[in-house]
């Protein structure tokens, strides 16, 4: 059974998207990294400006671009800080 | 009269619930980012400015959050009263207050009484969006940081007079129909430490490092801060403006009740002194006739 990652993406005025996901993409201050589930934990400062693409089970993905940005992945799941988010032209799907 | 207040009355209760989902809506960032903030400082050494205590507090920064419009009843008035009792209570301490004000309210009342604002933002008090906090947080931790190397008397080797110490003063929303003002210190910020009882703390990896990641990180926690008092403060002004609306509507109904019951009764009078004119003149002339 394929695990899934539990996501959020939070902005400060409002949640911006939360739920399962197969992957999250992000481009962090050190380079772009993919977050599959089981990850170690990780706390990182996303490059500036920064795209998250989410993939979601069934081969979607959503992406957005994130300003201000932190990643934080744990046992529980993916964290997206962002002091603001917007939604990526490119978002499929949703 | 009574339609003015009634329709402010009106649009002050639908920005209460505005505000108050802005309130909500900002509660998973602000839990989100403490965790993060918790995480890192149980595996980081916390030696930051920012979470530091000075040894020597010389100059205290406040930060008041009042209102742009008047009409919302002590609001305003209340949360000036706390900081003036936070202000009294810092000179006690030898701690030289330094003023930052948010909102007309506030600067009116230290400009007539010739006190000095080091700054001063206006404008967004009832509905203040995130680029609001980020400008006074900005604003307000370059002097925090420009307060470390100050000495007694003067400034230090940056030739900044800053501060050592930041408050802020804001009017938590209880409910609907408490909002208390309240002080709180934000810098140095305490973090909590807490033990946690699931067992040993994940050893999480830093990108890039902790330090580093700490120095990015804190300003914007300290943002995160002032936007929720900022909010929480949009929806108390709200609130006591809605009720100030409300009584003054009641008071206004009062009022109309009044005078139109004592206008009815004079006009009754009136009517009732003419007949009682006319039915004497009548029975006058009565008498009169029946003697002819």
């Amino acid at each position: 059974m394929a695990q899934q990652l539990h996501v959020e993406l939070v902005a400060v005025e409002e949640k911006v998207w939360s739920g399962e996901a197969e992957m999250v993409v992000a481009r962090t201050t050190e380079g772009e990294l993919g977050v599959l589930p089981g990850h170690a934990p990780l706390l990182g400062q996303l490059a500036e400006p920064g795209q998250v693409r989410i993939k979601l089970p069934g081969g979607e993905q959503v992406s957005y671009e994130v300003a201000g940005g932190f990643l934080s992945v744990s046992a529980e799941g993916v964290t997206v800080l962002a002091e603001s988010a917007t939604p990526a032209s490119a978002a499929q799907g949703r | 009269m009574k339609k003015i207040t009634k329709a402010m009355e009106l649009v002050a209760t639908s920005r209460i619930a505005k505000a108050q989902a802005r309130v909500e809506a900002s509660l998973p960032y602000a839990r989100a980012i403490t965790g993060v903030l918790t995480a890192l400082a149980s595996n980081a050494r916390i030696d930051h400015p920012l979470l530091t205590p000075r040894e020597r507090v010389r100059r205290a920064g406040v930060l008041l959050i009042t209102s742009d419009r008047g009409l919302a009843g002590g609001y305003s008035s209340n949360a000036i009263k706390t900081a003036e009792s936070l202000i009294a209570r810092l000179k006690a301490d030898g701690k030289e207050p330094v003023l930052y004000v948010i909102g007309r309210k506030g600067v009116t009342f230290y400009r007539f009484r010739n006190r000095p604002i080091e700054a001063n933002w206006t404008g967004f008090s009832e509905q203040p969006a995130f680029a609001d906090a980020r400008t006074v947080g900005e604003t307000l931790i370059k002097a925090f940081s420009a307060g470390a190397d100050d000495v007694d008397g003067g400034p230090g080797a940056d030739g900044v007079l800053g501060i050592d110490e930041l408050h802020i003063v804001y009017t938590e929303f209880k409910s609907l129909m408490t909002q208390t003002p309240i002080a709180k210190i934000i810098g140095p910020m305490e973090v909590e430490d807490r033990p946690r009882s699931e067992g040993l703390l994940p050893a999480y990896e830093f990108e890039p490092e902790a330090e580093a990641l700490l120095d990015a990180l804190l300003p914007k926690y300290i943002n995160t801060r002032i936007y929720a008092a900022l909010i929480e403060s949009a929806a108390s002004e709200s609130a006591a403006r809605r009720r100030a609306m409300k009584s003054a509507t009641d008071n206004a109904e009062e009022m109309i009740e009044k005078y139109t019951r004592e206008m009815n009764s004079a006009r009754q009078a009136g009517i009732t002194q003419e007949i009682s004119e006319i039915v004497g003149g009548a029975n006058a002339l009565a008498a009169s006739g029946s003697e002819v």
